[in-house]
């Protein structure tokens, strides 16, 4: 780690002033990308500014078929929130399995989803969920915020300050954990929703996307048999020694089978 | 029995202080003034170094050196020395190449150390190693075994044509050739016993302190074998007289073998400290850890069994070749040879064994001993092969083993390869282990497995694996450049109590417990009154340490040697106090008694007569009561056992889960039953580890680590396991003085094979008869897609 100045923040105002101030300054959540990526001397932030404990970015609630996640919330919060676990159980259950209890007793929702890992499992949640991405500036919706490979539409100096998520009718997310790490080697979220039936992938890809050809099944039949034959192509998802981009392919059919399955039991 | 004694499950004393954050691991140790160092490594499998300019790092702040290959040849620094010379099918010496501490003028593996920066703190150190500038020259690398042998492969040594370090046979080809001329039957395997990467829980840390006052070296080191790495160290590195080099291994957290070696950071921080007139200390980091530890395991095996139509085994061809890496780690000849080859009986009555092996350079970190070091590679050799054999015949994979199995009459029983077994009964341990994992129920589960979508498969592997390598002479004849033996020094306070010295080292095994319970039962001095010291080369005497399942069988050894001197001294005193004939005293229970009477003295009344020898027969007898033995051993020890693993396949996904797994182990005598078992389930979890999960993967082409960090590399989880079902079916070993034979390693040995074996069974009705190790999901779920059945 290279050496650099700390500041707590008190406002998400103060915290996007010092952010401009500095040469390059990284905000601070749960640390849990951020802290392991300097140790490795891949960032080197000359100012790192903790907003974790900013009042403003926390909490959660449920209101009017909307579950609201403040971004500096952790991922343990969610999935142990009773709230959460009755008007989206899917999301609890996916919070639930994000890494190690160490890992989801630090990182929040907003870090993950400002991180956009491409096997990260928030953003299958948010993308199948159609949920909006809120920032000090405005609103995001899911099908515009990411952008791929750690890429998003943020913009600097922008901070994610909550996550908006309608209830669905039925969800549910089914993970293929890579074997070491445990992230996302495939992830696969559907979700019959008052806009129709929305099926985001994670894991597989450089981002995480929707397959419109499962959706459309789906929205014809919410049953596993309707996905069992449809294969996404294989041809732009990611290969590496845990998975070929074929096997990646054959996983996103068998995950999103279960998670119809999961979603109707 | 004593409360204490042999076969109680004595609580580990050592557990309190490691799980309290008490234990004092070499990073935990700070020398006054120290200094820190940080290693620069190659970032390339294989460059020239064409110039290092150091100018830049050395006006870095807290910056107290930057020191390079180099400087090392200029002090005459030597190379790290190799243990064990194999000699070829040719009667000709391996190839031997330098191993040097710093290299200067090529790197042969990513991770290879270039340069050492030295400063106040370690992120000094590490900031500085940046503006180190190396100029590298980048050369194509020799990565994969199967290609490092072709024509136009780069070498990685000039003196090693076609990257062959031996290539080394046993056995009479000509008896085996005959013998598969008559085979009803043959049985082939073509098996790869993947590499594997140590990942002890402490990270290897060192500390050099040169005493200036007294031209002493002090070096802090996390090591298996303290006394081993101040002989090399000080002898062939240094070159400095060993009597003024102590070696201090503390508390350390697990080795696994990779903690045997002698490494350059070792070297590196005495020499430097006494360069720099200040205490240097090294501590890895886990990155470090992944390029810079010894690796294990890497072969690949072509096997072929010889059957009449009876199923019995006629004879055994093996062609291997193993990895060396890019130098000779300490031991590194010697294990896919003398603790390979040596195997290839199991526990079979196979008459004819013919083996081949070459070593192999190539442009990857050194490959060494790791949990088993040779044993599970032969293991997972001769399971597996046994396995295709049974389906080539039709049989029963238990009815096959029956069928070979050494029976429990014939033993000692020499074996074509070399080794002659003192005991075992591997028929009732199949028996027990196939009863207890209720072997004749598996078709049911088979079939409520398949209602799930579930593939179940049961594996079997009886195995044998020796321990305790010995004896010396025959050991050096084969090519050891060491003995074998182990020290041992018993002594008994004035008031009683009892420090022991071992020159064993516990780095996780429980030896303080362990050791004490000998001297317990021996002695029947309180468990509470022994205290066990170990890992200091000042304090006790001259040691080879802890590896290869050794310490109870040759180091245990030493110390009831030892204190069977502490009692015949004591008798001698006690029949001078008791006035009695010397053939008259017993001792039993801690306390010298004239036979049939009432009259007595306690081990403490005789110690306390031994320190204060007013009424002493000093004319005859020395005063004190402290004896100190070494243990040669007369032969190997070969604990065996039966594994019995059950999994299911995930037919969708591949995945492999284990979800049975049963032990029956032969280990000898058994001191402490609870430190037994935990030592079972260790290696049960890391055999299972090679099975299912670990694999070191390099780039083929560029001789990159591609799981350098454990975002790669799969270490078993708990969640990975099953509750293991672990017991022992002892036969004592006939030659040494406590019947052990070691169960330090037998988990990681028979287990690969069983849950292999497994895995090829739940997939057998498919047609598929060949799954890589690890069976990873992606690999099991090919061998479905491309299975030659639809199965059912
Ligand atoms: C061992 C381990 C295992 C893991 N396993 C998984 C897993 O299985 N699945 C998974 O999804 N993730 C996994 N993670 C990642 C984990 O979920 C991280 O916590 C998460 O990706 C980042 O969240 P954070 O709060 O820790 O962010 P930080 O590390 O603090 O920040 C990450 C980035 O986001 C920015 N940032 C943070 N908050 C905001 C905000 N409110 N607005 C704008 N920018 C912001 C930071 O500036 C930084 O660039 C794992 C991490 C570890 C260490």
């Amino acid at each position: 780690m290279y050496a650099f100045n700390y500041h707590r923040a008190k406002s998400v105002d103060e915290a996007v002033k010092l952010q401009k101030s500095a040469s390059e300054g990284s905000f601070l959540a749960g640390g849990h990308t951020l802290i392991p990526t300097m140790k490795q001397r891949l960032a080197k932030p000359s100012d790192v500014i903790d907003i974790s404990g900013l009042k403003e970015l926390q909490g959660i609630s449920v209101a009017g078929g909307t579950v609201t996640i403040g971004a500096a919330t952790r991922h343990g919060d969610v999935a142990n929130s009773p709230e959460v676990k009755k008007a989206i159980p899917a999301l609890a259950d996916l919070a639930g399995h994000i890494g190690d209890p160490q890992v989801r007793n630090r990182g929040t929702i907003g870090g993950s989803l400002a991180n956009n890992d491409p096997a990260a499992d928030y953003p299958a949640a948010v993308l199948g969920l159609g949920a909006t991405v809120h920032t000090n500036k405005r609103a995001i919706e899911a099908d515009k915020y990411f952008k791929g490979l750690f890429e998003t539409a943020l913009e600097q100096g922008e901070v994610i300050t909550k996550v908006t998520f309608p209830v669905a009718e039925k969800a549910a997310y089914m993970k293929f954990p890579n074997p070491a790490s445990r992230y996302a080697l495939v992830g696969v979220f559907v979700a019959k929703t008052k806009g129709g039936v929305r099926v985001a992938v994670t894991g597989a890809g450089p981002g995480v996307f929707r397959s419109a050809d499962m959706e459309k099944a789906l929205g014809a039949s919410f049953e596993a048999d309707a996905v069992a034959s449809i294969k996404v192509s294989s041809k732009n998802l990611n290969s590496d020694i845990h998975a070929s981009a074929d096997y990646r392919a054959h996983l996103v059919t068998v995950m999103a089978k279960r998670a119809v399955a999961k979603a109707n039991s | 029995m004593a409360a204490s004694g042999i076969g109680v499950s004595v609580r580990r004393v050592e557990d309190f202080r490691f799980l309290t954050g008490r234990g004092n691991y070499t990073d935990d140790i700070n020398r006054p003034n120290q200094l820190h160092a940080h290693i620069l490594r190659s970032p390339h499998a294989h460059a020239k170094i064409k110039k290092i300019d150091a100018s830049k790092a050395l006006k870095g702040p807290g910056v107290a050196a930057v020191f390079t290959g180099a400087d090392i040849e200029k002090d005459q620094i030597g190379g790290l020395p190799c243990g064990w010379l194999v000699t070829d099918r040719n009667g000709q010496p391996m190839v031997e190449p330098p191993h040097p501490v710093l290299v200067a003028d090529r790197t042969r593996h990513v991770g290879d150390q270039v340069a050492v920066v030295i400063a106040e703190t370690r992120a000094q150190a590490r900031d500085a190693a940046e503006l180190v500038k190396i100029d590298y020259d980048e050369q194509v690398a020799t990565v994969g075994l199967a290609d490092a042998t072709k024509k136009g492969a780069p070498l990685v040594w000039d003196q090693a044509p076609g990257n062959i370090c031996y290539d080394w046979a046993l056995g009479d080809s000509a008896v085996v050739d005959a013998a598969f001329k008559t085979a009803a039957k043959v049985a082939k395997v073509d098996i790869v016993n993947n590499r594997l990467i140590p990942n002890a829980m402490e990270p290897r840390a060192a500390i050099g302190d040169y005493d200036l006052a007294k031209g002493n070296y002090n070096l802090y080191t996390t090591s298996q074998n303290p006394h081993v790495i101040r002989l090399l160290m000080s002898a062939y590195v240094l070159k400095v007289s060993e009597h003024k080099v102590r070696v201090y291994s503390p508390d350390v957290g697990g080795g696994f073998g990779s903690k045997i070696y002698h490494y350059a950071e070792e070297a590196i921080v005495c020499w430097a400290s006494r360069k720099l007139g200040r205490p240097v200390k090294w501590t890895a980091d886990r990155s470090e850890s992944f390029m810079s530890d010894a690796h294990g395991r890497d072969h690949l095996t072509k096997a072929e069994i010889a059957l009449d139509a009876g199923g019995k085994f006629l004879a055994m061809r093996v062609v291997t070749v193993a990895n060396m890496g890019a130098y000779l780690s300490t031991f590194a000849p010697c294990i896919p040879t003398y603790l390979y080859a040596l195997l290839l009986a199991g526990t079979y009555t196979t008459p004819a064994i013919f083996c081949e092996v070459k070593a192999i350079f190539t442009h990857t970190v050194p490959v060494d001993a790791y949990r088993g070091a040779g044993r599970p590679e032969a293991t997972y050799v001769v399971e597996r092969l046994v396995d295709e054999a049974a389906r080539v015949t039709g049989l029963d994979v238990a009815e096959i083993r029956r069928r070979n199995f050494i029976p429990r009459d014939a033993f000692p029983y020499q074996t074509p390869v070399v080794v002659q077994y003192d005991s075992g009964d591997y028929q009732s341990t199949l028996e027990i282990a196939l009863k207890t994992a209720d072997y004749s129920g598996f078709a049911a589960r088979r079939a409520e497995s398949a209602k799930r979508g579930k593939l179940r498969g049961l594996g079997l592997s009886t195995y044998i694996e020796a321990c305790g390598i010995a004896p010396s002479a025959v050991v050096g004849s084969v090519g050891a450049r060491a003995g074998l033996y182990e020290s041992g020094l018993v002594r008994v306070h004035p008031t009683g109590s009892v420090t022991i010295l071992t020159g064993s080292h516990s780095h996780g095994q429980g030896h303080e417990t362990t050791f004490a319970q000998l001297a317990a039962e021996r002695l029947g001095v309180d468990f509470d009154k022994i205290e066990v010291v170990h890992g200091d080369t000042d304090k006790i005497p001259f040691g080879m340490g802890t590896y290869g399942s050794r310490s109870l069988a040759v180091g245990g050894s030493a110390l009831v040697k030892a204190m069977d001197k502490i009692i015949a001294k004591g008798k001698k005193i006690a029949a001078h106090l008791l006035e009695a004939a010397e053939a008259d005293i017993e001792f039993k229970d801690g306390t010298f008694s004239i036979a049939g009477t009432d009259k007595k003295k306690t081990l403490a009344e005789i110690s306390g007569a031994a320190y204060v020898p007013h009424n002493y027969p000093i004319n005859e007898l020395e005063p004190g009561l402290e004896e100190q033995a070494f243990y040669d051993p007369t032969n190997f020890t070969f604990p065996g056992g039966c594994h019995v693993a059950e999994i299911e396949i995930d037919r969708d996904t591949g995945v492999v889960q284990l979800v049975s797994f049963v032990a029956v182990d032969d280990v000898g005598r058994v001191i402490n039953p609870m430190i037994v078992e935990g030592q079972v389930h260790g290696g049960v979890a890391q055999g299972m580890g090679q099975a299912l999960l670990e694999g070191c993967v390099y780039d083929q082409k560029t001789g990159q680590l591609v799981t350098g960090s454990y975002m790669d590399y799969t270490m078993p989880r708990a969640s990975d396991l099953p509750t293991l079902k672990v017991s022992t079916h002892n036969t004592l070993c006939t030659h040494n003085p406590l019947g052990v034979k070691g169960v330090g390693e037998v988990g990681a040995i028979g287990s690969p094979a069983a849950i292999m074996n497994a895995v090829h069974n739940a997939v057998a009705p498919f047609g598929v008869t060949h799954v890589e190790m690890p069976a990873t999901p992606e690999r099991v779920w090919r061998a479905l897609q491309s299975a030659p059945k639809a199965a059912e």
